[in-house]
């Protein structure tokens, strides 16, 4: 019987089998942050032991650090405290760091793609859920806890219990005004957000060999919010085109080769999934939540539900809670619902792509005067590359917020946080109750609808704006 | 790490399904770079609600939670599981535990026990209406005793023996030092390092 994906990608990686036992795989790629690795690196210290292959090792900083007056000292001591123990264990145990103020700082799933460090056909680990991001590659990729951390530091390997395969196959078509975000949203409120539980995701058919690798990274990205381990998406030839060039892609002969091992690591025509969703890509919209987990979403033209509509006696107590966090009540149009916040950014979709979707709908408008928007790039590097497009300057000139890259509030580490009962619409991945600060409420959405929304005040898609005068042409 | 045996203790009823790693321990608790304070960041939001389970007295001591479907989703902070540790539970028994969370665990020694619905909410039954009643967690027998009835649960036998143990993961894997080299040597010269050319 053929292998899907991820089967073949696991198998490439087995340093050892044995009847009884998790099977222990190699780990290709190990990124590291500030955050999920001190107590890892005290645990090396205390047993005596090395990182056993720098090679495949690096280090950025990204959940604390500041957006904001980057040259000066940190404010927060214990925000301080941490990226200096960073610093301090980066330099003990010689990886590579790149810390605030250099130019491949940046979030983690960022800054491993745009180095060409993601490739096709590797195992990929992090102490960071969102690593399924490097799925979008063809990379089996995972986010691992802190004692995992360690056990990677010091062997390179990592016992693992095998997985369930999930296929979601996308037929059709994207509409024009939905993008990859709105793809995973749906896919969230559809499944659930344990419905990926123990499986990893393929996400396969036409409208997902159409997507451009950041749309891909974004699907990846929130793989993890429906509770899988791991979502993949098989490399093609936008993968290559995107890798080639990069500075840790493969190059010359390693190149020819590479390519023709990524060639192979496609899901075998008779190879069977554990699970098969399908989902027509022509019925999706744009698509936002309303509640406190990612699977309670609705297209933005639906209302708020009411909780007696679900079923399910969990889900129905779950969306009262969730409602009542939220200031909202059954019935409420979406599209009603105003916020004072809109926070561009993150590793779903902080990349280049998105920056210029946002800045696409914000260019020649302002924005409403009840919002602050905040554009945070995912790194430096998309930072730079917006600057020499002048999107920067398109933010700012619709009176939104520049910032330097990082998590910002994504998850409110840094000073960058909702005050309590503030609502924002955000393009990261997690509207957890006080996610992007105490008391904060959080929309997650598409850059375009929350760009559209900048303008409106209002939970919004670009279609909206067709009524407000465009009002200045540079 | 800590052996996990068996356990006897009272039970937390907490009825609220998708408990994500972000109401386990916030954010800002992150910063600290040690295993251990992180007790009263549990729940934190919550616990501002004198109503809240965690703050009713007679739950004080109890060393079993009771949770609701899809405990510990969101992000992989093992913070969370030192957080109920540090609070002072042994085990956390639920319906359905995201993956992450459930691997961090059992690394740590906190036992978590996957049960269907109609035990959980048997337990939370038991618990609101006697919080007195005992709950045993017994990992060498495979089950849950509470209220006169027992229920089996499964557990891997791998993660089993190295909790039973109280085995440490990296010194075993080092046991295998000669596949690990036997794998490097075997890598391909195509795949990425990240040492600067
Ligand atoms: S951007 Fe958000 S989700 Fe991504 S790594 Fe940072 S905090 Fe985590």
């Amino acid at each position: 019987m053929g292998r899907t994906l991820a089967e073949k990608v696991w198998d490439d990686h087995v340093v050892r089998r044995a009847e009884g036992e998790p099977d222990l795989l190699f780990i290709d790629l190990h990124l590291l942050h500030e955050v999920t690795s001190p107590q890892a690196f005290d645990g090396l210290r205390m047993g005596g032991r090395p990182v056993r292959r720098l090679d495949l090792t690096i280090a950025t900083e990204d959940h604390n650090t500041p957006t904001l007056d980057i040259d000066k000292p940190i404010a927060d001591p214990v925000s301080r405290a941490q990226l200096e123990t960073l610093r301090k264990n980066c330099a003990e145990f010689g990886v590579r760091l790149h810390p605030l103020g250099d130019v491949e700082q940046g979030v983690v799933h960022v800054v491993g793609p745009q180095l060409g460090l993601t490739q096709p056909g590797t195992t990929v680990v992090c102490g960071d859920s969102h690593t399924s991001t490097h799925g979008a590659f063809g990379a089996l990729a995972f986010g691992i806890g802190t004692s995992q951390v360690e056990h990677v530091l010091a062997t390179q390997t990592l016992p693992l219990a095998p997985f369930r395969t999930m296929a979601i196959t996308v037929d059709g078509e994207l509409p024009a005004d939905v993008s990859a975000k709105d793809l995973i949203l749906a896919v969230i409120a559809r499944i659930g957000t344990g419905g990926g539980q123990g499986y990893v995701i393929e996400y396969r058919g036409e409208a997902i060999e159409k997507l451009s690798m950041e749309a891909r990274m974004t699907v990846c990205n929130m793989s993890i919010e429906a509770g899988a381990r791991a979502g993949m998406i098989a490399p093609d030839q936008t993968t290559f085109d995107y890798l080639r060039g990069r500075p840790h892609a493969p190059r010359d002969a390693d190149w020819d080769e590479a390519v023709a091992y990524w060639r192979t690591l496609r899901t075998d025509d008779d190879a069977v999934y554990d699970h098969e969703v399908r989902l027509d890509a022509s019925e999706l919209a744009p698509f936002v939540t309303w509640g406190t987990n990612p699977g309670q979403g609705a297209p933005l033209s639906a209302s708020v539900p009411d909780p007696a509509s679900f079923e399910d006696a969990g889900e129905r107590l779950a969306a009262e809670k969730a409602l009542e966090y939220m200031g909202l009540e059954a019935g409420r149009p979406l599209r009603e619902v105003t916020v004072d916040t809109v926070f561009v950014g993150s590793c779903t979709n902080g990349r280049i792509e998105d920056l210029r979707s946002a800045a696409s709908v914000v260019e020649g408008r302002r924005i409403a005067d009840s919002v602050r928007m905040l554009v945070v790039p995912g790194s430096v590097r998309v930072a730079l590359q917006a600057v020499e497009e002048g999107l920067d300057k398109v933010f700012t000139a619709a009176g939104a917020e520049w910032r330097h890259a990082g998590c910002s509030m994504c998850l409110g580490m840094n000073p960058d946080q909702l005050a309590p009962g503030e609502r924002s619409a955000s393009t990261s991945n997690r509207n957890f109750e006080g996610r992007q600060g105490k008391g904060g409420r959080t929309h997650l959405v598409s850059p375009q609808v929350a760009a559209a929304t900048a303008v409106l005040g209002r939970l919004a898609s670009p279609a909206d704006l067709s009524d407000v005068p465009t009002p200045v042409e540079a | 790490m800590e052996a996990f045996t068996t356990h006897t203790g009272r039970a937390v009823p907490l009825r609220r399904g998708n408990v994500d790693t972000d109401q386990i321990i916030p954010a800002h608790w992150l910063k600290k770079v040690t295993r251990d304070g992180f007790e009263d960041g549990l729940f934190e939001a919550w616990r501002k609600d004198p109503q809240f389970v965690l703050n009713q007295p007679q739950y004080a001591g109890a060393s079993v939670l009771v949770a609701g479907r899809d405990f510990g989703t969101g992000s992989s902070r093992e913070h969370a599981v030192w957080a109920l540790q540090n609070y002072g539970f042994k085990a956390v028994l639920s319906s359905r535990f995201a993956d992450i969370f459930r691997g961090n665990s059992l690394k740590n020694g906190l036992l978590t026990v996957v049960l269907p619905q109609e035990d959980i909410e048997r337990l939370w039954a038991l618990a609101e209406t006697d919080p007195t009643a005992e709950v045993t967690v017994d990992l060498v027998g495979r089950e849950v005793r509470a209220g006169g009835v027992s229920t089996a649960f499964e557990l891997d036998e791998d993660a089993r023996r190295r909790l039973l143990e109280g085995l440490d993961d990296i010194s075993l894997t080092l046991l295998h030092e000669a596949d690990i080299a036997a794998f490097e040597a075997r890598r391909p010269a195509h795949k990425p390092s990240t040492a600067v050319a």
